[in-house]
């Protein structure tokens, strides 16, 4: 170990033949799962981006196997049901998807093959991280990337429902979350995300969030001038931005491309769970247990008399009936 | 035979000088023991993921993922038991006439002035209000608890509706702990009932006191003779 790794800039570097420290330190989260009060780290790194141009893509999956090779996932060999996906969806061991649609542009008449790189988008407001109920298990850096630290996941699923883009997956295995890390391993000795370095087209590329958004207006523009006028930049402004973000020709729909989200954000449901019912919650059980035990120490009992006792043989003696007569 | 109006065939006058009354036989208090140690256990873990002040509450447990996984489990315990005891029991929680005087006069209740209150089988509104209380969230929750089940019902229902089950299921959490709450106060405010649920007896006084319909009809029965 000499040097500390240089922030990363590109996806297209070779690494250093020299070990190399880690720059992806515990001290640069800016948020964790189930933790109030994270103290906040005393260098900001530069924001990292992955964007993938799907005007580019040419569905050959390289990124899939990439991600396959650098994470030594296993997914498992499914049957071919006649469709593109391979999987058929994100797995806890296929942390990327190509999702392939086929789509008739109204206007021209002419049938689009759109295809999308699937995969966590590494929310500026994560909603995995907002709904995680375990201290640690999600963990999000000052550059952006969103990790799951899978010592302290316990399963539960609640970042499936927290997440806008249905992107975690429970392993059967060992009942942990997984999903892309952006390849905060590679990331922390200065190189890009696997997936990036492997495209052979450049569909994917990876960066400093600032470069890619403009790498992204320059891709826009060149898209505008070849007839895509709805050509845009997909990194929705409902979860704050994404470290992970598109170009489309048809921004002005992105649910045509297999249902990514028109306007993403965590769920109003999932807030008012995380919010007001946990605090408010807390609370009101706290009042009632602390103020019926200081009630039940203090206020006078509902006790029984020597007299209700007497009551009570001589009602039985008679059989039920007493003054007031048989019932 | 006729059903009685307000008491379980089972139950009956045990000895007279004093009065001690059955209320409860073993297998209903073992049941209602068992549903109590669940609803405990589940109230602990349950917690720990209700809020991350208590998450350490999963150490007892031996740690998060061993909460997780109990949880569902001790829910499913909870709910058989508990339907035994629904079974049981639901009949004499039926609303009566009665019901209503008493709650109308809700201020003697809490002052304990009950020579004013009507005389009552073998429950009182406050219980019947427990028994339903706990009886629609148990629903509520096993509903919304399997629909959140990630372990074995994780494709069971969309995203957006296990939203609102994971929602629905903190808000029946923290109102049955309200109930279980309300419930464990008045056994140790109105004394002498706890030993419903452990010895299985209450005394003449107590009967008397708080449930005279039905120490009556027992009486009734017992002068009878048994109706077997």
């Amino acid at each position: 170990m000499s040097e500390t790794a240089p922030q990363p800039k590109t996806a297209a570097s070779n690494p250093p033949v020299q070990p190399i420290a880690s720059n992806l330190l515990p001290s640069d989260v800016v948020r964790i799962s189930a933790t109030k009060d994270v103290p906040q780290p005393t260098r900001q790194l530069e924001k990292v981006a992955k964007l993938i141009d799907v005007s580019k893509c040419i569905g050959c999956k390289a990124c899939q196997s990439a991600c396959i090779e650098w994470n030594d996932t296993k997914p498992e060999v499914e049957t071919n049901v006649g469709v593109y996906e391979n999987p058929h969806d994100l797995t806890p061991n296929m942390f990327t998807l190509m999702r392939f649609t086929e789509w008739v542009n109204p206007e021209t008449d002419n049938l689009e093959w759109l295809i999308r790189k699937d995969g966590c988008m590494h929310c500026e407001d994560p909603g995995c991280l907002k709904a995680c109920p375990a201290p640690g298990a999600i963990v999000q850096y000052s550059n952006g990337i969103v990790d799951f630290i899978h010592e302290n996941c316990i399963g539960c699923g609640y970042c499936v429902t927290g997440c806008p883009f249905d992107i975690p997956r429970i392993s059967k295995t060992d009942h942990k979350s997984y999903k892309c890390t952006l390849c905060s391993d590679r990331v922390a000795v200065g190189q890009g995300p696997a997936c990036a370095k492997a495209c052979p087209t450049q569909a994917i590329v990876f960066g400093t969030k600032d470069d890619m958004i403009a790498h992204a207006n320059e891709r826009v523009e060149d898209l505008k001038s070849r007839g895509y006028e709805n050509a845009g930049i997909y990194d929705p402004a409902g979860v704050g931005g994404t470290h992970v973000f598109y170009v489309l020709h048809h921004a002005d729909k992105p649910s045509i491309y297999d249902k990514l989200p028109d306007d993403p954000r965590i769920s109003p449901v999932v807030e008012g769970w995380k919010g007001v019912t946990k605090t408010a919650g807390l609370a009101v059980m706290g009042v009632a247990a602390v103020g019926a035990a200081i009630h039940g120490i203090f206020a006078r009992a509902n006790k029984v008399d020597e007299h209700e006792e007497k009551e009570a043989e001589k009602l039985v003696s008679s059989g039920g009936s007493d003054d007031r007569g048989a019932v | 035979m006729v059903r009685p109006v307000y008491s379980e065939p089972g139950d009956r006058i045990e000895s007279t000088r004093p009065v001690t009354v059955s209320r409860y036989r073993g297998f209903i208090r073992a049941n209602h023991w068992i549903t109590a140690l669940s609803l405990i256990l589940l109230l602990l873990s349950g917690l720990a993921f209700f809020h991350p002040s208590l998450y350490f509450l999963t150490g007892l447990f031996g740690g998060g993922q061993t909460a997780r996984w109990l949880h569902p489990v001790i829910g499913v315990v909870l709910f058989v038991s508990f339907m035994v005891m629904f079974i049981q029991l639901w009949r004499l929680n039926l609303p009566t006439p009665d019901d209503r005087k008493w709650l109308n006069q809700i201020g003697d209740v809490v002052k304990g002035n009950e020579e004013n209150l009507p005389e009552l089988g073998k429950y009182n509104a406050g219980q019947k209000f427990i028994f339903w209380g706990m009886t629609l969230l148990i629903v509520v929750l096993i509903v919304s608890g399997v629909m959140i089940w990630e372990q074995f019902f994780g494709d069971l229902v969309s995203i957006p509706t296990r939203r609102w089950a994971v929602l629905t299921h903190a808000l029946a959490a923290v109102a049955i702990i309200l109930v279980f709450i309300l419930h464990v106060y008045a056994a140790f405010w109105t004394r002498g009932t706890l030993r419903a649920m452990t010895r299985g007896t209450v005394t003449g006084g107590w009967a008397y006191r708080h449930h005279r319909k039905w120490l009556r009809e027992l009486a009734g029965r017992r002068q009878n003779g048994p109706a077997e």
